[in-house]
């Protein structure tokens, strides 16, 4: 008889409250919580319950909460959106995962056109409590509708909230947090970052949910950052520590809404920002973050917000990815220009 | 084993027939449009010229009373429609959505409906709405500008009024695989939802959609068409090859072609399909054969793209007469029931007018109300800014 082995997908309580995950397990543990505390939150997406989804986040749940709470969808990502709104307005809180940043668009009408709208129209009559999961970004030599980062065309519709996770804590109880929410949340993961390791502490539960946090403290120039580009900064502040530069680094954690206070904190301090993102610049998330620190941190400012984002093009064949995304340098490129204006 | 012989392409002339027999675009039009009493698919129940019929799958037995309350329900909801559409006119409000011709298919789909169902209406549902028990008066300020219904969809059970095509097809699948994740499918007080959307939107793809979601999750679903026969300009010829109802069976549920401006009828299959429904047999089809009477919205002009003489033919299929005359027939109602229901319509038509014409602009506060459940800081900021702007002018009001 073989000996018994560990059924990794009943695993979820852990033995020590603080314990290191990759995010992506961090997730999976979130959601399992999420779905321990309440009944009617529910999983829908495509692949998500035998297969687990593509990045396995969702690894076991149908098995220990049944296809009724797991739903593995037809293949159309309108209808995973629009089939939650209906559920929500029923009781429940659907948790939708959209395989691939690209894929979206077809959601796109359901997430701004009903999503976005219901509690306003009917002044709060119906709520939204719904979290559509997008792991997002490039980094991971996909082919392409694979790689992209969308967030700020919801970040532009009134009524959604927008948030991304950078390590294994925040994936564990963001998710866990936006679940809980009443509003509807763009929940966007740093795909490329899903496999990198931190320690989470699942009985201290942090913050609110859309504030955003300064992880590094210094006095020389301020990075903001977020989802994916959180790990690039602060790589790129120790490099900058070592040439006796000292970057304060901000993950913002929400961007919608954008809570910018310990921005403009950190910025009438240092006097100095570089935004970092990974998306096209133009009417981006970094975009706003530099009109809105222009305005209330004019005469701090001793050099123009500057932005390393992605470029103004699709994203291009994974080929050219390295010279697409931010990287340390780029971000150093840009905080040596900003310290020698 | 099949041999790679086997897989080689069939000569011409082994076609299928079907290729042979491809109908012309004539055929496929006078198919779509095929509304000749008593045909093979259509289900009747009462003739326009008010003779009672029967069919053998779908038959009702109606009281007089119960008759004459639909009689009623048709013409006050007519005469809400007809004022609404002259308070537009008169520019008390700024479009309207004209109901006309259709009241047979709403008083007949919405009265089949149980307190308990729940209904997910596109933006031409003022006869469902009747049925639901709102207040006509509450549907006026979408088209005034003052809000975006103002009925509590919950307490209702009546969605509010969706104005991008076919989104709440796939809405009403949700909670109707709701209902059925409740338990609330499988016996006679099962609940059941209703869809409503027009020929047009069978188009969209969130409607083909709906059809796909609903069906693998057997959901207790009614699919309400009313092809009114113009998605705007366009005929029903621009939106399909296919009768409509006869496309359910690709999705694997069945599909009804009902007479939209019989009532009866309407009642009849909804009833069943609603029944199917909430004991789980569902989802189901149901194509209402109408036509839309009057403009698209106030803002159309349907005689740039349609002849008189169609008008004049479905002016004989009047939904509101032939059951008169059925009622007149019956010795069900006399003149003086008749002249009470005028009466009855000449006082809602008042009421609206009345009520449109004193209502109040919402407060500027309106607009930032209720955009987010758990609030948003910087939305209040921008809220308060504005607010504190507006108060600066004299007597502290815009």
């Amino acid at each position: 008889m073989a000996a018994p082995t560990m059924d990794r997908s009943t695993a979820a309580a852990p033995a020590t409250p603080v314990q290191t995950l990759t995010i992506s397990k961090a997730l999976n543990l979130g959601l399992r919580a999420a779905m321990e505390a309440n009944p009617k939150v529910i999983m829908m997406g495509e692949d998500i319950g035998k297969l687990g989804g593509v990045f396995r986040i969702t690894d076991g749940l149908q098995k220990d909460f049944g296809e009724q709470r797991v739903l593995d969808t037809p293949l159309a990502e309108s209808g995973i959106i629009g089939t939650a709104v209906g559920l929500a307005i029923r009781g429940y809180r659907p948790v939708c995962e959209i395989q691939f940043d690209g894929f979206i668009f077809p959601g796109f009408d359901q997430i701004v056109s009903q999503v976005a709208k219901l509690h306003y129209r009917t002044q709060g009559r119906i709520k939204m409590p719904i979290v559509i999961r997008v792991p997002f970004g490039g980094g991971i030599g996909a082919v392409e509708h694979h790689s992209e980062s969308p967030e700020s065309y919801f970040a532009h519709t009134a009524g959604l909230k927008v948030v991304s996770c950078s390590n294994p804590s925040d994936a564990y109880w963001m998710i866990q947090q936006a679940i809980d929410c009443d509003d509807p949340v763009l929940f966007f993961e740093p795909k490329r970052r899903y496999y990198e390791k931190g320690e989470v502490d699942t009985t201290a539960k942090p913050g609110p949910l859309f504030e955003s946090r300064v992880l590094r403290s210094g006095t020389d120039a301020t990075l903001v950052a977020y989802g994916p580009m959180v790990r690039t900064s602060l790589d790129a502040a120790n490099a900058a520590a070592e040439d006796g530069t000292s970057l304060e680094v901000i993950d913002l954690r929400s961007l919608s809404p954008l809570d910018l206070e310990p921005v403009f904190e950190s910025v009438r301090r240092t006097g100095r920002l570089v935004v970092v993102s990974e998306a096209p610049s133009e009417s981006s998330i970094a975009s706003e973050i530099a009109a809105k620190v222009q305005q209330e941190c004019f005469y701090s400012l001793q050099a123009p917000v500057l932005r390393v984002t992605g470029f103004d093009t699709p994203y291009p064949p994974s080929k050219l990815e390295e010279e697409f995304l931010p990287d340390l340098d780029r971000v150093l490129h840009a905080v040596d220009r900003s310290l020698a204006w | 084993m099949s041999s790679p012989e086997q897989w080689t392409h069939p000569e011409p002339d082994a076609a299928p027939a079907a290729t042979a027999a491809k109908p012309t675009a004539e055929q496929v039009i006078a198919g779509l449009r095929a509304t000749d009493e008593g045909g093979a698919d259509l289900v009747q129940l009462l003739t326009p010229e008010g003779e009672r019929v029967t069919h053998p799958d779908f038959d009702i037995d109606i009281t007089a009373e119960e008759l004459r309350g639909l009689y009623r329900d048709m013409v006050l909801i007519r005469r809400v429609d007809r004022e609404a559409n002259a308070l537009q006119r008169k520019g008390q409000l700024g479009i309207w959505v004209p109901l006309l011709g259709q009241e047979a298919a709403q008083i007949g789909a919405g009265r089949a409906m149980r307190q308990t169902d729940m209904a997910f209406p596109s933006y031409r549902e003022h006869g469902i709405a009747w049925t639901r028990g709102i207040n006509p008066t509450d549907l006026l300020g979408i088209f005034r500008g003052t809000d975006m219904g103002s009925w509590d969809p919950v307490e209702k059970r009546f969605h509010p009024y969706t104005i991008v095509i076919g989104n709440q097809v796939l809405n009403a699948a949700g909670y109707a695989m709701g209902q059925k994740f409740d338990g609330k499918v499988g016996d006679d007080e099962g609940e059941a939802t209703m869809c409503f959307f027009g020929d047009g939107a069978t188009s969209q793809g969130d409607v083909h959609e709906g059809f796909v979601w609903a069906a693998v999750y057997d959901a207790p679903l009614v699919f309400f068409c009313q092809n009114n026969q113009w998605a705007i300009s366009e005929p029903t010829e621009r939106q399909s090859r296919l009768p409509l109802y006869q496309r359910a069976r690709g999705y694997g549920f069945p599909g009804i072609r009902v007479d939209g401006n019989d009532v009866l009828a309407t009642l009849a299959v909804t009833k069943w399909a609603l029944d199917e429904c909430r004991h789980g047999n569902g989802p189901i089809l149901i194509e209402a054969f109408t036509y839309r009477m009057d403009a698209h919205t106030t803002s159309d002009d349907p005689s740039r793209y349609r002849l008189s003489d169609e008008l004049e033919m479905w002016k004989l299929k009047d939904p509101i007469e032939r059951v008169k005359v059925y009622l007149v027939r019956q010795q069900w109602a006399d003149s003086e029931f008749f002249d009470s229901i005028e009466a009855e319509a000449d006082a809602l038509g008042e009421e609206l007018r009345e009520f449109c014409t004193n209502m109040p602009d919402p407060p500027a506060e309106r607009i930032f109300s209720n955009v987010y459940a758990e609030g948003n800081p910087n939305l209040e900021a921008q809220r308060d800014e504005f607010l504190d702007y507006v108060s600066g002018f004299a007597g502290g009001e815009h």
